[in-house]
């Protein structure tokens, strides 16, 4: 009668006592510093690698026309607006004259004042002209003296220079004239191609001093992407190249263009190669200048070399490798890696054939010594 | 021989079992309180591995990169890669900001990583899935306690960025999880304002007449340009090579490029003597308090289930049962409490320490430590029960 009951306790005593002592014991080993290192495993495969540059830019025009007065001076007036497409020799603006009109009229009043004395000195020298004639003859028949008629020539040489003078003057006076009008032509602002107005940079009455740009006209067919590779990643960059272009405001559309030219000179502060890229089709609406652009430069697919992902690199005593696995134990192999893709395929050159394992992702900085877990895919990480 | 504890323990099973879940949980927390304690430690030294740096140099006199903010220029390391027994020596900026993702915003510390490739000092050194970043903008690694995705859209300052691998503890020395994203994206991120400021601050530079000059076009492009630019990194990491010590190679920077350089053993005392030495503080001081009432209710406990029993103590020490007997019965029902305690406590604390939102780091030496100390401390407070029991009056039994 007792003795069952006693049993029964004893039992339920251990029902409680013994699983406990397994959850113990499996917590111990599972989690905590004890428990192996969750990693998985793909085995390396030999395949064709097509890699690719990444680079951003901005897309700027090539051509750029800044149109401004050469002297300072203030604006008259603006014809055109930003956004307006301009024909090469249009007038787009004015700049005030201040006194230049004042100047021409004065100086054609100058030129018909010179005119006037042309004429008075023509007349002087037909009359000298015409004494002279007169006392030759005169002289000839004796009837006047040598020195009458030596006068009379004077007066005739005196009035030849006074003519030439007033007739070099009147074109020293049109020519200034004409310099005059130059630079009434001049205070025009003039369209050199045609084009589109970017910016209007001073309103009518503004003060612009030499040569700073009232508007600017740039060539809306030639814009071109200034792009920037990082040199380390820039290597294969050549003209020519296929590319696609994503602009920021439209991330779903990929442009295509390609490589027009790398420039000779890099940026040596920021250590990136500039590149220029054209569009194969100019994007229509054109993309405003100085919007971003994401470039993806496609290089020629390579040879076939075992290939491993990216994520399995490790770095153990300053050397880069993967950890091998070999009869179920953790060795690192120290590789020489050779291109790679933007989807992180590695290709290596030296280490590692295909059909080897090598661990991919792992929970913690692994060991040789490391106990291992392989798994499919690790705790926490969703599908 | 018929064991007294056993046959007690058997008599009141149900109540003995609960006691020990109870004392159990109690011994979990303080556990778990320890756990947290070393999780913070830990965090510190995950930082430094994870770098996998040799030394840092940062700004003269400054405790930089983590504990202090350190700014030199980015070309920098250029000489420092020219020293003697430097093997590679890398850009890295560290800033902790929020991250945007959708509508919600998570804490993290961005770490700005130079080009190149995996395995490069200050890149994550090994990730949980995806792939490292290959692209020089626009791609970011994330630690999975951000809760991101692979494929997910953050948002840093004005930028998108596609998560395109995620990492496991990787972590600020605050528990911070870390978004790795390309060096010269970081450098934008620490400097670039919002736009609204961005705007004003032009409004501000146009309205110093300093800067909007008529007679000189283009200052003004030029100072703005200048003002939206940052070419500064927090620190370099450098690594060295296998046949120089830290110490030589370090000197001869702090030498001659007179900027402030750390190894290894400073940084983690810098790390954990000055970073988180006040709120490891606190939490030690907590464990102190926390262990001393564990000690005290487990006396308080066994204290009480030895008077409840007081009277068939007495009966026994009337039908002659020795003391010793007596002492060992309390004493292996105090070590049994105790190992029950420790077991449920252990189990508790493991279970429970995933769901804490920072790391909770339970060591086997804790554990153990835990272990002995459980056991010193049931033995200690079965000392004052056993002294009651022994003073009983047997009459005690027969009278009450």
């Amino acid at each position: 009668m007792k003795f069952p009951r006693l049993q029964r306790r004893t039992l339920m005593l251990i029902a409680i006592i013994v699983p406990l002592l397994m959850l113990l014991i499996y917590v111990a080993a599972r989690f905590g510093p004890l428990a192996p290192t969750e990693v998985t495993v793909s085995t390396v495969e030999s395949r064709t690698v097509a890699p690719a540059l990444f680079g951003i830019g901005t897309v700027q025009a090539r051509y750029t026309y800044k149109i401004g007065p050469t002297f300072a001076g203030r604006v008259k007036r603006l014809d055109v607006h930003v956004g307006d497409a301009v024909k090469a020799g249009q007038v787009l603006g004015e700049m005030d004259a201040v006194d230049l009109d004042d100047r021409i009229a004065a100086q054609q009043a100058a030129i018909k004042s010179s005119e006037a004395a042309l004429k008075q000195a023509s007349a002087k020298q037909d009359f000298a002209q015409t004494q002279t004639n007169r006392y030759e003859q005169l002289l000839a028949v004796h009837n006047t003296s040598e020195e009458n008629v030596s006068t009379k020539r004077q007066e005739l040489s005196i009035a030849n220079a006074a003519l030439a003078a007033a007739r070099e003057d009147i074109v020293r006076l049109r020519a200034e004239l004409e310099g005059l009008r130059a630079q009434r032509g001049n205070l025009r602002l003039v369209a050199p191609v045609a084009g589109l107005v970017a910016t209007r940079d001073a309103d009518p009455g503004t003060t612009v001093v030499a040569g700073q740009a009232v508007v600017e006209v740039i060539d809306p067919t030639s814009l071109w992407i200034d792009t920037r590779f990082d040199q380390i990643s820039a290597d294969g960059l050549a003209a020519g190249l296929p590319t696609k272009v994503t602009l920021r405001s439209r991330q779903s559309q990929v442009l295509s263009g390609r490589v027009m030219r790398i420039e000779p000179r890099a940026d040596a502060v920021t250590e990136e190669t500039l590149a220029k890229i054209i569009f194969d089709t100019q994007p229509t609406p054109l993309p405003p200048l100085g919007e971003l652009a994401e470039i993806t430069v496609q290089l020629g697919e390579l040879p076939a070399a075992p290939t491993i992902p990216n994520a399995a690199l490790r770095t153990v005593n300053g050397q880069r490798g993967v950890w091998k696995l070999v009869d179920g134990d953790l060795a690192f192999t120290p590789l020489l890696f050779g291109r790679a893709d933007l989807e992180g395929n590695v290709q290596v050159l030296k280490g590692l054939t295909a059909g080897e394992r090598v661990v991919v992702y792992s929970d913690k900085i692994l060991s040789a010594k490391s106990r291992i877990h392989i798994v499919e895919r690790l705790t926490g990480v969703a599908p | 021989m018929i064991s007294l504890a056993g046959r007690d323990i058997l008599h009141a099973w149900g109540k003995f079992i609960f006691t020990g879940v109870g004392l159990g949980l109690l011994i979990g927390v303080t556990l778990t309180m320890a756990g947290v304690y070393r999780g913070m430690v830990d965090d510190g030294k995950v930082l430094l591995d994870n770098s996998g740096a040799d030394l840092w140099v940062v700004q003269k006199d400054t405790l930089g990169p983590y504990a202090e903010s350190s700014s030199i220029p980015d070309d920098l390391w250029r000489s420092i890669r020219t020293m003697p027994g430097v093997a590679e020596a890398v850009n890295v900026t560290y800033l902790t900001m929020q991250v945007v993702k959708g509508s919600k915003d998570v804490r993290a510390m961005v770490v700005g990583i130079t080009a190149g490739e995996a395995g490069t000092p200050g890149w994550p050194p090994q990730l949980v899935a995806g792939r490292q970043i290959t692209r020089s903008h626009y791609e970011a690694v994330a630690d999975i306690a951000t809760g991101f995705q692979l494929g997910d859209v953050l948002k840093i300052r004005r930028n998108h960025y596609t998560v395109v691998g995620l990492t496991r503890r990787m972590v600020s020395s605050s528990g911070d999880p870390m978004v790795f994203i390309p060096l010269k994206d970081a450098q934008e991120a620490q400097f670039l304002k919002d736009n609204d400021a961005i705007l004003m601050q032009r409004r501000r530079t146009e309205a110093n007449p300093a800067f909007n000059r008529p007679g000189v076009p283009g200052l003004l492009d030029a100072v703005i340009a200048s003002q939206t630019s940052n070419s500064s990194v927090n620190a370099v990491l450098v690594r060295i090579q296998p046949e120089f010590s830290q110490k030589e190679v370090a000197e001869p920077i702090r030498r001659w490029k007179r900027l402030t350089v750390y190894d290894r053993a400073q940084m983690e005392s810098i790390l954990v003597g000055k970073l988180i030495a006040t709120s490891a503080k606190q939490i030690g001081m907590f464990l102190v308090i926390l262990a001393l009432v564990s000690a005290a209710i487990v006396a308080f406990i066994i204290y009480t289930l030895t008077m409840d029993k007081i009277r068939e103590i007495a009966v026994l020490k009337l039908i002659g049962t020795r003391n010793r007997t007596i002492a060992w019965m309390i004493l292996q029902q105090a070590l049994v409490l105790g190992v029950i305690g420790f077991v449920v406590g252990k189990i508790s604390a493991t279970f429970a320490a995933p769901l804490f939102p920072k790391y909770v780091l339970l060591t086997p030496a804790d554990s153990v430590l835990g272990f002995f100390a459980v056991l010193a401390i049931c033995v200690l407070s079965s000392i004052v029960a056993i002294r009651m029991a022994l003073k009983v009056d047997p009459a005690e039994a027969i009278g009450g």
